[in-house]
C-alpha cells in the first residue's frame, strides 16, 4: 500500500515472524520450536494452559527475553537488535500492578506520549492524542485520579491506553482483560477490531479466555508445553481438532449420540431420519472452541509426541466417520 | 536518521526532566517522604539541645555548631546513597522500570527523572537543615564563599554517590534488601567524624571512615561553614580540599562505569514475568 521502503523487503506485510522459536532454562525447555506469523492487521489470540509458554513467547516478540534459538522478526526487525525507532512502532501492554501509583492518569499518559513525538511519520502521526485516547479507554471521568486510587479494571484499561499511545503498527498484550467486568471487557473487545480493522494494526494477544480469543481473533495459536498444537480460525480448528458437531436422539428407548467430525451435520440427519422412523428429542448441538479446546489440551497431555496427528483415541457412541486430515 | 535519533534522546532527556519534577512534588507531598526531610532538620535540633555548652575538645567552638555542617554532608551522602538504591529496587518491582523499558528512549527518561528528583529532594532536606543555622550564626560562616562552597559539595557529593546507589539498588534482589543498604550506611557514619571529630577515634577506625564518601562530604560542609581556624581539629590540621576531590572523584569514578553496566544487566534481565514473580512474592509473604 505504501511506497515507502520498509525496513525489510522480505517480509513486506508480514508484521510477525517466527521460525523454530526454542527458549530453555536450564535444563527447561520452555518453547521446543514454535512457528507462526501473522499479517499486517491481524489479530493472533495465543491460547494455551498456564505454562505453556505464552508469555515467554510474547517476551521474546518484544524484545524483553533473548531466545536461546531460532528466528524471530517483528516488523522486519530482530526484537533482540530492536533500536528505538523499533520500540517506537511497538506497543506493549504490560501485566504490571501498582507502578507509578502517585501519578494521575493524563499526567502519566501525558509524559509517555511525549516520546513518540520524534517518531511520528506522516503515515502514522504519533502519538495519540491523549484527551481522546482517554475516552476511548472509558476513563474521562477519572482523568486526574491518582492510578493508586484506581479498580483493577480501570488499572488494566489505563495500561491498554499506555500501551497504545504511540499508535504502534504491533501490539502485544499479556491476558489484557484479566479483572474486567463483562462491559468493560465488552469495551475492550471493541477497542481491539477499532485498532485492527482502522489502524491496520497488527495485535497478539493472549489469554486463557477462550470466549475471549473467539471473539477478539482472526486466528487463534494454541500452544501447549512450549510447542503449537494448533493454528487456524475458530473455525478450522472446530473443524480439525474435535467434533464439529453433536447429534442427539432417542431412538428405540435408547439415547443415541453421534459426532459428525467435519462439515455439515445435515446430511448425517438427513440420512438418519429416512432411515429410523422412531427418532424423538432429536438434538444437533455445534461443538464451541471450549469443546475444541478442552479437546485439544487433553490430546497434548495424552500423547507428549506430535499430537495433531495422533489417531483418536476418544470413546464414540454409534457410527464413527473417518477423521480428516488437519487441513 | 542520526538527527532524528538524537531528537528523539532530547525530547527524552526534556520529558525526563518534566518526570523529575513531578515525581519531587509526589516526593514533598507524601507523608512518609516528608518525615524523612524533617528527619534530620529535628535530629539536628536534638543534638544541640544535648551538646549545649559543650565545646570541640580544645578549643571555645561550641560542638553543637561543628555538627550542623557535618550533617549538612551525612544528609547529601544519605540522599545520594540511600535514594536512588532504594527506589530502583522498587521501581524494579513494580514495573516501573519495564514501563521505560517498553518506550523509545524511556530509560534515558527515567534516569534523568531520577537524578533530577533526588537533587531536588535532597536539596530540600539540606535547606531545611541550613536553615537552623542561622539560629547560632554566630559561630558559622555564611558568606558567599560558602554557598559556592556548599554548592560545589552538593553537586559532587551527588555525582559521587548516586551512581554507585544505582548499582547497588541494581544489584540487590529485592525492595526489602534495601534494608541491608540503609544498615550499612548507618555503621559508616559511626567513623564519618559526623557526631563526633574523627581525631578522637582510634588511628584504624580513622582510615576506615576515610574511605567512605560520608566523611569527605562532612568535611566538605564544614570547610564550608566553619571559620578557617576550625582546620586545626581536622586530621592533617587542614580542610584537604584536594584530597575530598580525590578521593570523591574516586568513588564517582567507580560508580559511573558500575552502574551502566549492572544496570543495563539487570535491565536485560528485567520482564513481565520477574515482575509477576515479584508480585505473587509480595502478595503471599508481605516483602
Amino acid at each position: 500500500m505504501s511506497e515507502q521502503a520498509r525496513p525489510s523487503s522480505a517480509g513486506n506485510q508480514m508484521a510477525l515472524a517466527v521460525r523454530d522459536l526454542r527458549m530453555r532454562y536450564g535444563t527447561k525447555d520452555v518453547l521446543t520450536g514454535v512457528t507462526f506469523s501473522a499479517q499486517r492487521g491481524e489479530v493472533l489470540g495465543l491460547l494455551g494452559p498456564n505454562g505453556a509458554g505464552k508469555t515467554t513467547t510474547i517476551e521474546i516478540l518484544e524484545g524483553f527475553r533473548m531466545p536461546s534459538a531460532g528466528e524471530v522478526s517483528v516488523l522486519g526487525v530482530d526484537p533482540a537488535r530492536g533500536d528505538e525507532a523499533w520500540r517506537s512502532r511497538i506497543g506493549v501492554v504490560l501485566q504490571s500492578w501498582r507502578d507509578h501509583g502517585q501519578w494521575r492518569v493524563r499526567e502519566l499518559l501525558d509524559y509517555l506520549a511525549r516520546f513518540y513525538v520524534p517518531f511520528s511519520t506522516p503515515e502514522v502521526p504519533r502519538p495519540w492524542d491523549v484527551d481522546e485516547l482517554i475516552e476511548v479507554v472509558g476513563l474521562n471521568e477519572l482523568a486526574n485520579a491518582k492510578i493508586m486510587t484506581l479498580s483493577g479494571g480501570q488499572r488494566r484499561r489505563l495500561d491498554v491506553a499506555i500501551g497504545i499511545v504511540g499508535r504502534p503498527e504491533v501490539v502485544f498484550l499479556d491476558e489484557p482483560t484479566a479483572g474486567f467486568d463483562p462491559h468493560a471487557r465488552r469495551e475492550f473487545h471493541d477497542l481491539m477490531h477499532q485498532l485492527s480493522d482502522l489502524e491496520n494494526t497488527t495485535i497478539l494477544i493472549t489469554t486463557h479466555d477462550l470466549d475471549e480469543a473467539e471473539k477478539v481473533a482472526d486466528r487463534i495459536i494454541v500452544l501447549d508445553e512450549g510447542r503449537i498444537v494448533a493454528d487456524g480460525t475458530v473455525e478450522q480448528l472446530a473443524r480439525q481438532f474435535a467434533a464439529a458437531a453433536e447429534v442427539r436422539w432417542t431412538s428405540g428407548g435408547r439415547r443415541q449420540m453421534h459426532a459428525v467430525r467435519s462439515g455439515d451435520p445435515t446430511g448425517f440427519v438427513r440420512d438418519l431420519l429416512a432411515k429410523e422412523e422412531d427418532v424423538t428429542e432429536l438434538e444437533v448441538r455445534r461443538a464451541s472452541l471450549e469443546d475444541t479446546y478442552m479437546a485439544l489440551v487433553q490430546r497434548a497431555e495424552a500423547s507428549p509426541s506430535r499430537f495433531a496427528r495422533q489417531p483418536d483415541a476418544e470413546q464414540q457412541e454409534g457410527t464413527e466417520e473417518a477423521p480428516e486430515a488437519p487441513a | 536518521m542520526t538527527t532524528s535519533a538524537f531528537e528523539a534522546r532530547r525530547e527524552a532527556v526534556l520529558a525526563g526532566l518534566s518526570r523529575g519534577w513531578i515525581e519531587t512534588r509526589h516526593a514533598l507531598t507524601d507523608t512518609a517522604s516528608v518525615v524523612w526531610y524533617f528527619a534530620l532538620p529535628v535530629i539536628f535540633a536534638i543534638v544541640l539541645l544535648i551538646m549545649r555548652g559543650k565545646t570541640v575538645p580544645g578549643t571555645e567552638f561550641a560542638l553543637g555548631a561543628m555538627v550542623l555542617p557535618s550533617l549538612v554532608g551525612m544528609s547529601i551522602a544519605f540522599g545520594g546513597l540511600m535514594g536512588p538504591a532504594s527506589t530502583i529496587a522498587t521501581d524494579r518491582e513494580d514495573g516501573t522500570l519495564l514501563r521505560a523499558k517498553a518506550t523509545p528512549n524511556g530509560m534515558v527518561g527515567y534516569l534523568v527523572g531520577k537524578i533530577v528528583m533526588f537533587a531536588l529532594t535532597t536539596l530540600v532536606s539540606v535547606v531545611l537543615l541550613v536553615i537552623p543555622a542561622f539560629a547560632v550564626a554566630g559561630e558559622l560562616q555564611l558568606g558567599p564563599r560558602t554557598w559556592l562552597l556548599l554548592a560545589l559539595v552538593f553537586i559532587v557529593g551527588m555525582v559521587s554517590t548516586v551512581p554507585i546507589s544505582v548499582a547497588l539498588g541494581s544489584l540487590v534482589k529485592s525492595a526489602a534488601q534495601t534494608g541491608l543498604l540503609f544498615l550499612a550506611s548507618i555503621l559508616l557514619i559511626v567513623p564519618s567524624g559526623i557526631f563526633y571529630p574523627i581525631t578522637a577515634m582510634p588511628t584504624w577506625l580513622q582510615y576506615v571512615g576515610q574511605v567512605f564518601p560520608f566523611y569527605w562530604l562532612g568535611l566538605g560542609a564544614r570547610s564550608a561553614m566553619l571559620p578557617e581556624a576550625m582546620a586545626a581539629v581536622e586530621i592533617g590540621g587542614s580542610w584537604r580540599m584536594i584530597e575530598m576531590f580525590v578521593v570523591l572523584g574516586i568513588w564517582a569514578v567507580i560508580g559511573m562505569a558500575l552502574a551502566p553496566i549492572v544496570l543495563r544487566r539487570m535491565a536485560r534481565r528485567q520482564s513481565g514475568a520477574a515482575v509477576a514473580a515479584a508480585r505473587e512474592r509480595i502478595m503471599s509473604k508481605g516483602y
